[in-house]
């Protein structure tokens, strides 16, 4: 009886994770079959106004790329803020908790936030809300990222810099975030697939053009909002073109994310 | 005999520890001589080494009480205890070098560690790097092993030349002092014996300071012990005395290994 | 130099902070005349731009925006305004500008016209989520638990590296390909065994049961994996069997890690919109079995943002507000409670 028990509860442990793998072939599956027979060359060399996704997938880049060129670099400073002045303080601690929260807060949101503060003011939507919007996606998470990287980096590796004679920023630069660099760009990378994918944080920020963009200050191309916004067409072939920009979001998505895990297994430390 | 280093009452206590760790220390360190440390473990042998070179500053909220004097050839002796800027640090910490427990290579090639450290005093010549690099792997028998791979990642290095890697890269500073906190206790006995000899070499130009944990080794490398017990330095004399005739019984009992 | 960079550094933390405190004010500044005219009877109110003609039009113009929006919230509306007003007089100058850009329309409105208001309630949107999120936690916790359980002990090596991966990636894909999907494939699929619409409250919670079952399955995998292998070395000797062990010794063992990683997915699940706005049917309407059409929370946000302003538009933020706190507070509790050790 115990074994049979036992031999059942495998059982059917086992069936969760093939159920698992189901949802995500299925998935994959329907992408691939739905957005391969719209793919074409045509798509790529032609913008929304011309039933093509140029535009889109540019915008969507230029949205995401922006926000990491800000959200980076700010990041991993607040995550040596973190892990090398602040370290075990109070305060530090907090802010640590606090990206957690944020980290974790609804995307959806944070749009409504960025709405607020920079749509309304401006009077209509444009790039600059949706690269704050995604900013702040973005933000927490390069900065436990880079925390928690830098916290495996060991301690005699900080003294024996000090030790032989480096300025802290110094120690800092040529040592530990060389030590942690695997670590770091990984969740970098993860972070950026994170914020390509983003559609709710962009909807009435950044909102969606079907033209290619004219600048940051107008309301500017974004992939993810298209694809919410073709879907439900009546138009058999604009849905059809959602499905090639969902699969096309995809691919970047995954690429990135097997990406930052092949990165990651080659870590030697 | 001139002293190099004279540590004088001095009392450290930990950032809010209740008790100070280290005592009214008092201790010489004599120039161009090997002093060892030894002590049961806690009894702030560590402690009292990582103040001569401040590193325990990386950390704020410790206290320092005495003095600790550092003898310059041209100078006044200079209180290290009193150094507040950023930079007169620095200009300690190269004088006082230190080399850890295990072995710390930074995330670089083997000649940018040594190079690492020369380039933060403004040298920028390549030619004199390479030669000082050289001179450095050559102080501590690293040069032959390792002269066909100058480019590799140091992490790539077994222990033992790790180890002896820090050290060149210490010495390529051209410190007065070098301080070695357990520097074998993670090798293995080759190991430990290629840093011993080295250790013997060294000593000619450069005065020595070791915390040892293993008895043997101080009597086979210093010329002087100490012997600390419970944050008090219990008994200082040359290497002979301690171990053959100590005066105190603390001391005896520590060596004979009644206790500890 | 150092100090200068040190500076640096703790500037860019605080930006954490700033960024959340500035979320919270902007969302209250912003939603303050919903909260206001309805107090927090808003949550239990199920009316959504429903016009009502005032019983007593003659206090109207002394002062309409301290009458409740109905019997049952007439406490809590003043004491809302109450406790608003210190608030109020410190910021005054963020409200002013928040209030020229939506007020326009309701301020000349009622007005002119100070018989009839709009009502706003949140109700419908609020039970929506609730029960989304409860049908996906129904759905996933159990499908999670046996995943995470195969990775850690039944799958060799191999097998785990394999679907783990898989499952990681699952839990990468963008929400909104987890909606697109829904609404071409799943949704119909699930329609034709429960019958109702291809739209519906049933098919928007499984929906998000999948897409928060990867990301439960690894967290609690890893919750699993913090058991000492000589606790489950020294229950196999006394002769458990596997089961037994699972059930007996890891699940006692992890538990508050797996519980944390339960709390995290719901918080996710609470607060997605991308995976439920094509779904869910986007109807103001209690749904009154679980194939009828309603609406989430963050759905409203997504759906009516572009064609709101006055009131409409505070009581959006109103959501968003309830949305952002009741998110923080699960994330809190999850984290604070459960997860602490783990990390």
């Amino acid at each position: 009886m115990r074994l049979w028990v036992n031999k059942v509860a495998i059982i059917l442990s086992t069936a969760t994770a093939l159920l698992g793998l189901l949802f995500l072939g299925w998935i994959l599956f329907t992408l691939v079959i739905k957005g391969v027979s719209s793919l074409s060359p045509y798509i790529f060399t032609h913008d929304l106004i011309n039933n093509g996704i140029r535009n889109l997938l540019w915008g969507q880049f230029v949205l995401a790329g922006l926000a990491s060129i800000i959200g980076i670099p700010v990041g991993i400073l607040a995550g040596i803020y973190l892990q090398e002045y602040g370290n075990h303080t109070r305060y530090a601690n907090f802010i640590r908790d606090l990206s957690d929260v944020m980290m974790s807060a609804p995307s959806i949101v944070v749009g409504t936030f960025i709405y607020a503060v920079i749509v309304v003011p401006v009077g209509h939507t444009n790039g600059w809300a949706g690269i704050a919007a995604l900013f702040v996606m973005m933000l927490p998470i390069v900065v436990r990222t880079t925390d928690d990287m830098l916290s495996l980096v060991p301690i005699e590796l900080r003294e024996a810099g000090i030790a032989i004679g480096a300025p802290k920023y110094h120690v800092i630069f040529h040592i530990i975030l060389k030590a942690a660099k695997v670590g770091i760009m990984t969740g970098l990378i993860l972070a950026f697939a994170r914020i390509m994918g983003e559609t709710a944080p962009l909807l009435y920020t950044s909102g969606s053009s079907i033209y290619m963009s004219s600048g940051l200050s107008e309301t500017y191309p974004s992939m993810t909002v298209s694809i919410y916004n073709l879907a439900t067409m009546p138009s058999e072939e604009l849905v059809g073109l959602a499905w090639a920009a969902a699969l096309i979001l995809t691919l970047v998505v995954l690429v990135l994310n097997l990406l930052g895990r092949f990165l990651i297994k080659d870590k030697r430390l | 005999m001139s002293n190099k280093m004279e540590i004088k009452n001095f009392s450290f206590t930990y950032k809010k520890a209740k008790a100070p760790s280290l005592h009214q220390v008092t201790l010489p360190i004599k120039a161009n001589k090997v002093t060892a440390i030894i002590g049961p473990s806690g009894c702030g042998k560590s402690t009292l080494l990582r103040s001569m070179n401040r590193i325990h500053d990386l950390y704020p909220g410790n206290k320092y009480e005495g003095e600790i004097l550092l003898y310059h050839e041209e100078k006044q002796p200079q209180n290290i205890l009193d150094i507040k800027k950023e930079n007169e640090f620095i200009e300690l910490r190269q004088k006082v070098g230190m080399v850890f427990q295990k072995p710390t290579p930074f995330p670089m090639s083997i000649f940018d560690n040594i190079a690492y450290g020369l380039r933060l005093t403004g040298l920028k010549n390549r030619y004199k790097l390479h030669e000082q690099v050289e001179k450095a792997l050559r102080d501590v028998a690293l040069w032959d092993e390792v002269k066909d791979r100058l480019h590799d990642d140091a992490r790539g290095l077994s222990g033992g030349q790790q180890q002896r890697l820090c050290i060149a890269r210490v010495i390529a500073l051209k410190p007065d002092v070098l301080l070695f906190d357990e520097p074998t206790s993670a090798l293995d006995p080759l190991s430990t014996l290629a840093i011993e000899e080295m250790i013997f070499e060294l000593k000619k130009n450069y005065t020595i300071t070791i915390v040892t944990h293993n008895m043997q080794q101080a009597s086979r490398v210093s010329e002087y012990t100490a012997f600390m017990y419970l944050g008090n330095l219990v008994e200082y004399d040359t290497t002979e005395t301690i171990f053959i005739r100590p005066n105190k019984k603390q001391t005896e009992d520590y060596i004979t290994g009644k206790f500890g | 130099m150092d100090k200068l960079f040190q500076i640096l550094t703790r500037i860019s933390a605080s930006l954490v902070f700033i960024i959340l405190v500035a979320t919270a004010v902007v969302l209250y500044l912003t939603a303050k005349p919903a909260i206001e005219e309805f107090g927090l009877g808003f949550v239990f109110d199920s009316r959504w731009a429903v016009t009502e003609i005032l019983e007593k039009p003659a206090e109207s113009p002394a002062g309409s925006s301290a009458i409740p929006a109905s019997d049952s919230a007439s406490d809590t509306g003043v004491r809302t305004v109450d406790t608003a007003t210190p608030a109020d007089e410190a910021l005054v100058i963020d409200d002013i500008d928040s209030d020229d850009e939506f007020d326009d329309d309701i301020d000349t409105g009622e007005e002119s016209d100070s018989n009839t208001r709009e009502i706003y309630g949140g109700a419908v949107p609020i039970v929506g989520t609730i029960f989304s999120t409860l049908i996906a936690m129904i759905f996933s916790i159990p499908i999670a638990m046996g995943v995470a359980v195969f990775l850690s002990e039944i799958a060799n090596e191999f097998t785990a590296s394999i679907i783990g991966t898989a499952i990681e990636l699952l839990a990468a894909i963008p929400s909104i390909i987890y909606g697109m999907w829904a609404l071409f494939y799943f949704g119909p699929f699930i329609a034709s065994i429960f019958g109702g619409s291809s739209v519906s409250l049933l098919v928007a919670g499984l929906v998000l049961g999948i897409m928060v079952l990867p990301f439960m399955a690894a967290l609690s995998r890893d919750a699993i994996n913090t058991t000492p292998n000589v606790l489950k070395e020294s229950a196999y000797a006394m002769g458990a069997t596997k089961f037994e062990v699972i059930k007996d010794v890891i699940f006692p063992y992890a538990k508050t890690g797996i519980i944390g990683s339960v709390i995290i997915s719901l918080g996710r699940a609470m607060g997605e919109t991308m995976a439920v706005a094509f779904v869910i049917g986007g109807i103001f309407k209690f749904a009154q079995k679980p194939t009828d059409a309603t609406i989430s929370v963050p759905v409203v946000l997504a759906n009516n943002f572009a064609e709101s302003s006055g009131m409409s538009m505070h009581a959006l933020f109103y959501l968003s507000l309830i949305l952002f706190l009741v998110s923080i507070f699960t994330i809190y509790l999850a984290k604070y409670f459960f997860l602490r050790k783990q990390s």
